[in-house]
């Protein structure tokens, strides 16, 4: 099942340049939020502070609160924990290189020492059928690379991988940005299906997207969030001047 | 101006083509043809002094026909593993430590300095450090002093490598790892590290073949023997040292049982690296890398 998220008064650092200024938001619980917003206006930057994967870069550097569930994400847990919960897909696939298709989905599982092969084989298949997967590499789940996969195949195969794990929260970063319309068609329907059991948070470049997967979205522009509402109040009728100038074109 | 080319400019770039090609197809074969030679020459003097005797004998004293390398192949092979066993997870170790935690601190640039430095350093010199401070202290040579020496002149390679493979390991692949919750010392073992093995692999086995015919650090260390290996704690024979002696020795009969040495020297290290080779290749998937 899936948790909210609130964000209070969320900054984030790289080196001197302060990328986040003052965040603050909710995200229900099992559903999905979209994000806009012109490039480079810190989408990216605050979905990795969601999962503390903000902080793998060493000059980066965040304060503020984030509590999913119950967990204070910067107090209460460790990194490694909290991206135990919180699964993330990225803009480029990035499936491991070395590992069959099997392996790939398994690898949350079996790194952190899990082994009953039973149990694995059972939660592979469950994965990458949820993640439309299945059918199209069954037969040769141990004998291929993740890597032999196409780009839409592959970003499949990461969010089958991010799910095995069973999380809470799953975070798309951009997910569809680099594959075809019959690719990117296939994860929305994917993400549509997920988010009755996961709380799912999606950067998006693509507003037609956004308008047809998120029940709310938010609107980022240098580093502020400058409008959150719900999905058909931003695309319709939003309360800010420099929203409705971006969703109609105006600018970015 | 005219933007496309016109025909004698295609004709100019088409010929100054054919001479780069010809010209590359030339250094190839300055480069290859000496090596190719003395691969030859080896081979022939080789096969010919080469007899069961040579893999199965102890040497014999000067004037006695016959003998062979027996104890030198087997001490060799020691002095080897015993150098690959401490050399490798040393020089992992310490790529690992370069690209994975070390960024740009100050450790990590002496670490890189010193290990380019001890890339250049010449071999004797190892020799006479693990003299000093391995065989004085001992007051005895040593098959382990031998294995500290080539070990030392290992780790340069293999640290410079595994950082450079490890460089060349895609970010997002580590992202991935971490994204799901694996801590980072395992991302970096099972993930960063295994895909680039590879490299690594290749690093380790260069590594390898260079210290397998380095004779200069055994002769303070390894000392040689007539006999076979016993213990880790005493003078060893080597293949290197063995050739050396016979072949500034003045008899034809040592001087045969040189070229045969050298022969099964080379031979040796192109098996262990094909080995390797094959060994690493085989869990490898369709598709990857
Ligand atoms: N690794 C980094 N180091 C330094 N600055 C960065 C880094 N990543 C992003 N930035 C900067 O932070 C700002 C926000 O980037 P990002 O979160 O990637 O934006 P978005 O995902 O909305 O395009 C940009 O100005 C970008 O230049
Ligand atoms: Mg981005």
């Amino acid at each position: 099942m899936g948790v909210g998220i609130e964000v209070e008064d969320l900054n984030a650092w790289y080196g001197q340049t302060h990328t986040l200024k003052g965040i603050n938001l909710k995200i229900p619980a099992n559903s999905a939020t979209a994000l806009i917003g012109p490039s480079g206006c810190g989408k990216s930057t605050f979905v990795r502070c969601l999962n503390r994967m903000h902080e793998t870069n060493p000059v980066a550097r965040a304060e503020g609160t984030v509590r999913v569930g119950d967990v204070d994400v910067y107090k209460d847990a460790s990194p490694v924990e909290i991206r135990r919960r919180i699964g993330m897909v990225f803009q480029r696939p990035n499936p491991f290189p070395t590992m069959s298709i099997y392996d790939n989905v398994a690898s949350g599982l079996k790194l952190n020492g899990f082994r009953n092969k039973r149990v694995l084989d059972e939660v592979v298949e469950r994965s990458l059928r949820q993640a439309a997967l299945w059918d199209e590499v069954k037969d040769h789940l141990k004998s291929k690379s993740g890597a032999s996969l196409s780009g839409g195949q592959q970003q499949r195969l990461c969010i089958a991988r991010a799910i095995a794990v069973d999380p809470e929260v799953l975070l798309m970063d951009e997910p569809a940005s680099a594959l075809d319309p019959v690719s990117t068609a296939k994860i929305e329907d994917l993400i549509f299906q997920l988010k009755d059991e996961y709380t799912i948070v999606i950067v998006t470049h693509n507003m037609q997207q956004a308008a047809r997967v998120a029940e709310k979205t938010g609107f980022f522009l240098s580093g502020h969030l400058v409008e959150f509402d719900s999905t058909h109040k931003i695309f319709t009728n939003p309360s800010d001047k420099r929203t409705e100038d971006y969703i109609t074109g105006r600018f970015g | 101006m005219p933007l496309r080319p016109s025909r004698a400019n295609v004709g100019r770039r088409q010929a100054a083509n054919h001479l780069f090609t010809v010209l590359a197809i030339l250094s190839t074969v300055l480069v290859i043809a000496p090596l190719f030679a003395i691969l030859v020459y080896l081979l022939f003097q080789g096969v010919r002094s080469l007899n069961l005797a040579f893999f199965t004998h102890l040497p014999r004293p000067v004037g006695e026909p016959g003998g062979g390398m027996a104890n030198s192949i087997v001490g060799s092979g020691i002095i080897l593993g015993l150098a690959s066993l401490l050399g490798i997870p040393v020089g992992i170790g310490a790529g690992i430590y370069l690209h994975e935690y070390g960024g740009g601190k100050t450790l990590a640039n002496a670490i890189r300095f010193t290990a380019d430095v001890l890339n250049g350093v010449p071999s004797i010199v190892m020799g006479i450090a693990a003299y000093s401070l391995i065989v004085v202290p001992q007051k005895h040579f040593s098959a382990f002093a031998a294995g500290v020496a080539l070990a030392i002149m290992m780790v340069p390679t293999v640290t410079r490598t595994t950082e450079e493979m490890l460089a060349t390991v895609p970010n997002a692949v580590r992202e991935a790892a971490l994204g799901l919750g694996i801590p980072k010392w395992r991302t970096v073992i099972t993930v960063s590290l295994k895909t680039a093995s590879p490299g690594i692999i290749t690093g380790c086995m260069l590594a390898f073949a260079r210290v397998a015919g380095e004779t200069a650090p055994l002769l303070f260390t390894a000392f040689g023997n007539q006999f076979w290996p016993t213990s880790l704690n005493e003078p060893i024979a080597a293949l290197p040292l063995q050739i050396f002696v016979y072949a500034v020795s003045p008899y034809d009969e040592w001087h045969r049982l040189a070229w045969a040495g050298a022969l099964v020297l080379i031979v040796m290290i192109m098996v262990s690296v094909t080995l390797v080779r094959v060994v690493a290749g085989r869990g490898m998937l369709k598709g990857g890398h």
